[in-house]
């Protein structure tokens, strides 16, 4: 066991708490930020990985270089969207099913 | 009940997934040699900007027609933002404006640098792009410079500029069969042009993801 997989099992542990918190949080900025803690996650899987068994591989940091920067992009939108629907709605929230 | 259900699979889920990295064998595909292998003719010699702009280059082309997308739907989405007067931020001091206007000059100089130095060490097109939205951020914050309210030519060129260098280099390297396969000998000047490209468009599309939101949405 060396820190790669320790980074890997860390990464594995927040996507699970991120999934959580979109699954379970109302409120959308929350919400958004529980999709980054997700991304977040997933990005420490493909790094930690990458370098368990010796150097850092050059692939995956380009690979996720290139995540982080989408990542940023589609947190922007999440955010202008949000922005609509609150000069739209006043509403800041999920609105609860009927069904639940 | 449902949350206990979610938070119940999210730990089973955690816990499967950390089982299986303990028995995960060494991987069949050396990448790092891989790509330590052809470094000589990739036409850089830091391995993730070669990996970023040449071994893989569709993926970064992909990313930033992503970015453009993402900036052309924040756009559509934000209604009829009023242009907004900086002078009425709060921030807006004349010493904060001055250290806004003075820091310009430097940061412009850092995003070239990081642009120039990822062939050869950490850095590259989107380090520097990011300096540039940075700068662009902080002079309007600084009350120096207005929000994006009405994007004209000259700034709907300079967002989609670095796509279209990009996508008209690959294009242009279809004659010779591949997408994005760089002749050995020019690889190095090709990248340097992308990147170059990239970096206005980024930093460009960075900064307008805040700019065209930058003010009060519409009552």
């Amino acid at each position: 066991m060396n820190s790669g997989l320790v980074f890997a099992m860390a990464g594995t542990l927040l996507f699970a708490l991120g999934t959580a918190g979109v699954l379970l949080v109302r409120a959308l900025f929350r919400r958004i930020l529980a999709f980054n803690v997700m991304g977040s996650g997933a990005f420490l899987v493909l790094v930690g990985l990458a370098q368990r068994t010796g150097p850092p591989d050059p692939v995956t940091q380009a690979m996720v270089l290139t995540g982080i920067v989408v990542a940023v992009a589609a947190t922007a939108l999440a955010l202008a969207l949000v922005r609509r629907l609150h000069a739209l709605t006043g509403r800041l929230e999920i609105q609860q099913r009927n069904d639940e | 009940m449902r949350a206990v259900a979610v938070i119940l699979s999210a730990a089973a889920f955690a816990g499967i997934v950390i089982a299986q990295l303990l028995r995960l064998s060494t991987p069949v595909v050396d990448l790092p040699a891989l790509v330590g292998e052809r470094i000589p003719v990739s036409g850089v010699a830091h391995p993730v900007t070669a990996v970023l702009l040449n071994f893989r280059g569709y993926d970064t082309l992909l990313e930033i027609g992503v970015l453009l997308l993402a900036a052309v739907i924040v756009l559509a989405a934000r209604g009829d933002e009023p242009a907004m007067n900086p002078a009425a931020l709060p921030s807006a001091e004349p010493p904060i404006q001055m250290f806004a206007r003075a820091t310009t000059g430097p940061m412009i100089v850092v995003a070239v640098y990081l642009l120039w130095a990822g062939a050869y060490q950490p850095g590259g097109a989107f380090q520097a792009g990011a300096v540039l939205a940075a700068m662009a951020v902080l002079l309007y914050l600084a009350g120096v410079t207005g929000n994006w309210a009405k994007p004209g030519m000259a700034l709907r060129a300079g967002l989609t500029g670095g796509f279209l260098l990009f996508l008209g280099v690959a294009a242009s390297l279809l004659i010779r069969g591949v997408l994005l396969q760089y002749p050995v000998e020019h690889a190095g000047q090709l990248i340097l042009l992308i990147e170059a490209g990239l970096t206005v468009s980024l930093g460009l599309i960075l900064a307008s993801l805040f700019l065209f939101l930058a003010a009060d949405p519409p009552r």
